[in-house]
């Protein structure tokens, strides 16, 4: 019991000093950047002072936050379409060797088609819509998911299967119970990867094709040389995404993995 | 595959009761790859198992014991031959209970949950609390099957075989790899389970010892390709089998006896 308490002090205390270390080099990183506008003192690289009063602004009395929300739910809705999607294709091809051999080259192919080619197909065919817009961002994604969980389909451990098998268990039950915690940590590995990747591509997509949004924001202010604002949005953007990283996917992370300690 | 038709099953003739499983397996194969000629793992093993008897398969390792047990549990349907379960008094299709070499719990899963996973919702609690009081595993519900020792392990997986009531209990050495003390343990309380909950029982084992102390009867199967060398009721009464001297006795009777048969049969491997 004591030497339990004494690791989970340690690890708390380890978890603390790794949090301090990240602080530290976030603020060694404003430091540098801080010096550094001073001393280039251009309208080009504000420094952060000015970046952080302009982004405390546009949040009080700007649309930066009817924006951030705008982009946000793009992010969301391209995000578990191209989860879904792609956890139903990497399943299929990893269980059934015939859907591979038919498949795994449009896979490469999709692969390995830039993203700025999928949104300009994506406007041309469907019009500038939400839906081509969130499609093309998923479709961007979809790829990388399926081959991510079709690794994990093809490690999926057929002893558990044949013993579900065995006893006659249905095959929802199968599906919920044996087969997906086996599938979470490369669902996990997609989800995170794909958080990344998506929020880039929307921005690019708002860019191309949309009124609103994160990505047309900064292409109004990229138009005007608006480097404080640029800046300003992006920094609000990534911490929006650090905090769903943080407060979201750890956690269900260290829920689904709670077995192994 | 398909099911052996009531004739077929009236050819094997003694039935004054209906077995609880009737297997013919002509032949069993595994492809193996491109060019070499398949395994033949099991070739004319027919077996006949009362309700309620309790039959041990001894054999030598690598003889299809596994890949028998497979087929009866519907695993594997690749093969020639028929496998007929009779089906529940009550009309319903036989359950089968099958506790595999390795406990095959769910790491992910806690023993509660494991058991909950093969029966219906509405009972499984009241389930579960009575089969892990009876494997005496009442406080471990809530732990995760890495926290179990191995012998906790084996009695969740006898506990989740007997939790459905099965008609068919297939047992595939669960008790192979555990120390001496370990085995007894867990043997015994097969023992008052299966007297508790009555059960027809197909038990694989290589150890004729363990067949001995367990079984109604043995039936002996030669190396690969599997097929039955030889049916033996056990007539020693099951309070007698506690004494080694006993088992001994018998063990080596029967060996003597089938000698020429397994001497036969597996050039390499005797059977223990």
């Amino acid at each position: 019991m004591s030497v339990a308490a004494t690791a989970q002090r340690a690890s708390s205390w380890v978890a603390a000093s790794s949090l301090a270390q990240r602080i530290g080099s976030i603020a060694l990183l404003i430091a540098v950047w801080q010096v550094a506008a001073d001393a280039i003192n251009s309208r080009l690289l504000p420094s952060a002072s000015s970046v952080f009063v302009v982004l405390e602004q546009e949040c009080v009395h700007g649309p930066l936050l009817f924006n951030l929300g705008i982009t946000l739910a793009r992010v969301a809705a391209a995000f578990v379409a191209a989860m879904v999607v792609g956890t139903a294709i990497g399943i299929v091809m990893g269980r059934s060797r015939t859907i591979d051999a038919l498949f795994d080259s449009w896979l490469v192919l999709l692969l390995n088609l830039p993203a700025l080619v999928i949104i300009v197909l994506a406007y041309v065919w469907f019009g500038l819509t939400e839906a081509a817009a969130i499609g093309a961002v998923a479709v961007n994604k979809i790829p990388n998911t399926a081959v991510t969980l079709r690794e994990g389909a093809r490690a999926l451990d057929r002893s558990y299967s044949d013993m579900a098998a065995s006893f006659d268990v249905s095959r929802w039950r199968t599906l919920r119970h044996v087969i997906m915690p086996q599938l979470y940590p490369y669902v996990f590995a997609a989800a995170r990867s794909g958080l990344a990747l998506v929020w880039k591509i929307v921005l690019i997509v708002e860019l191309l094709g949309r009124s609103n949004g994160v990505g047309f924001e900064i292409q109004l202010y990229f138009q005007q040389f608006d480097v404080t604002r640029i800046l300003a949005y992006s920094i609000s953007f990534m911490v929006v995404i650090q905090l769903i990283e943080w407060a979201l996917f750890q956690p269900l992370e260290r829920r689904a993995s709670a077995w192994r300690r | 595959m398909g099911a052996l038709s009531a004739a077929g099953a009236a050819r094997f003739g003694v039935a004054s009761v209906t077995p609880a499983l009737i297997a013919e397996i002509r032949a069993k194969r595994y492809a193996r790859a491109r060019g070499a000629k398949s395994h033949l793992a099991l070739a004319g093993l027919s077996l006949q198992v009362a309700p309620g008897e309790f039959v041990t398969l001894v054999g030598p390792s690598g003889c299809g014991k596994t890949t028998f047990l497979n087929i009866v549990a519907g695993l594997d349907r690749d093969f020639d031959g028929g496998i007929h379960l009779a089906p529940h008094p009550a009309g319903r299709p036989a359950r089968v209970g099958y506790v595999f070499q390795e406990p095959r719990l769910l790491p992910w899963r806690t023993v509660h949950e494991n058991i909950a996973l093969v029966l219906p919702p509405d009972r499984a609690a009241t389930v579960i609390n009575d089969m892990l009081t009876a494997v005496g595993l009442s406080r471990a519900q809530d732990l995760y099957p890495r926290q179990l020792s191995v012998g906790m392990s084996r009695r969740v997986a006898i506990a989740r075989a007997f939790a459905i009531e099965p008609d068919l209990l297939l047992m595939d050495e669960p008790f192979v790899s555990l120390d001496h003390d370990t085995v007894e343990e867990l043997r015994d309380l097969l023992l008052k389970l299966w007297h508790a909950r009555p059960t027809t029982v197909l038990f694989v084992t290589h150890d004729m010892r363990e067949a001995l102390v367990l079984a109604d009867r043995l039936v002996l199967l030669s190396g690969a390709p599997g097929r039955v060398l030889a049916d033996v009721p056990v007539s020693l009464a099951r309070n007698r089998r506690h004494s080694g001297a006993d088992i001994e006795l018998l063990r080596d009777e029967i060996l003597r006896r089938h000698r020429e048969l397994i001497g036969a049969a597996a050039a390499a491997p005797p059977v223990e």
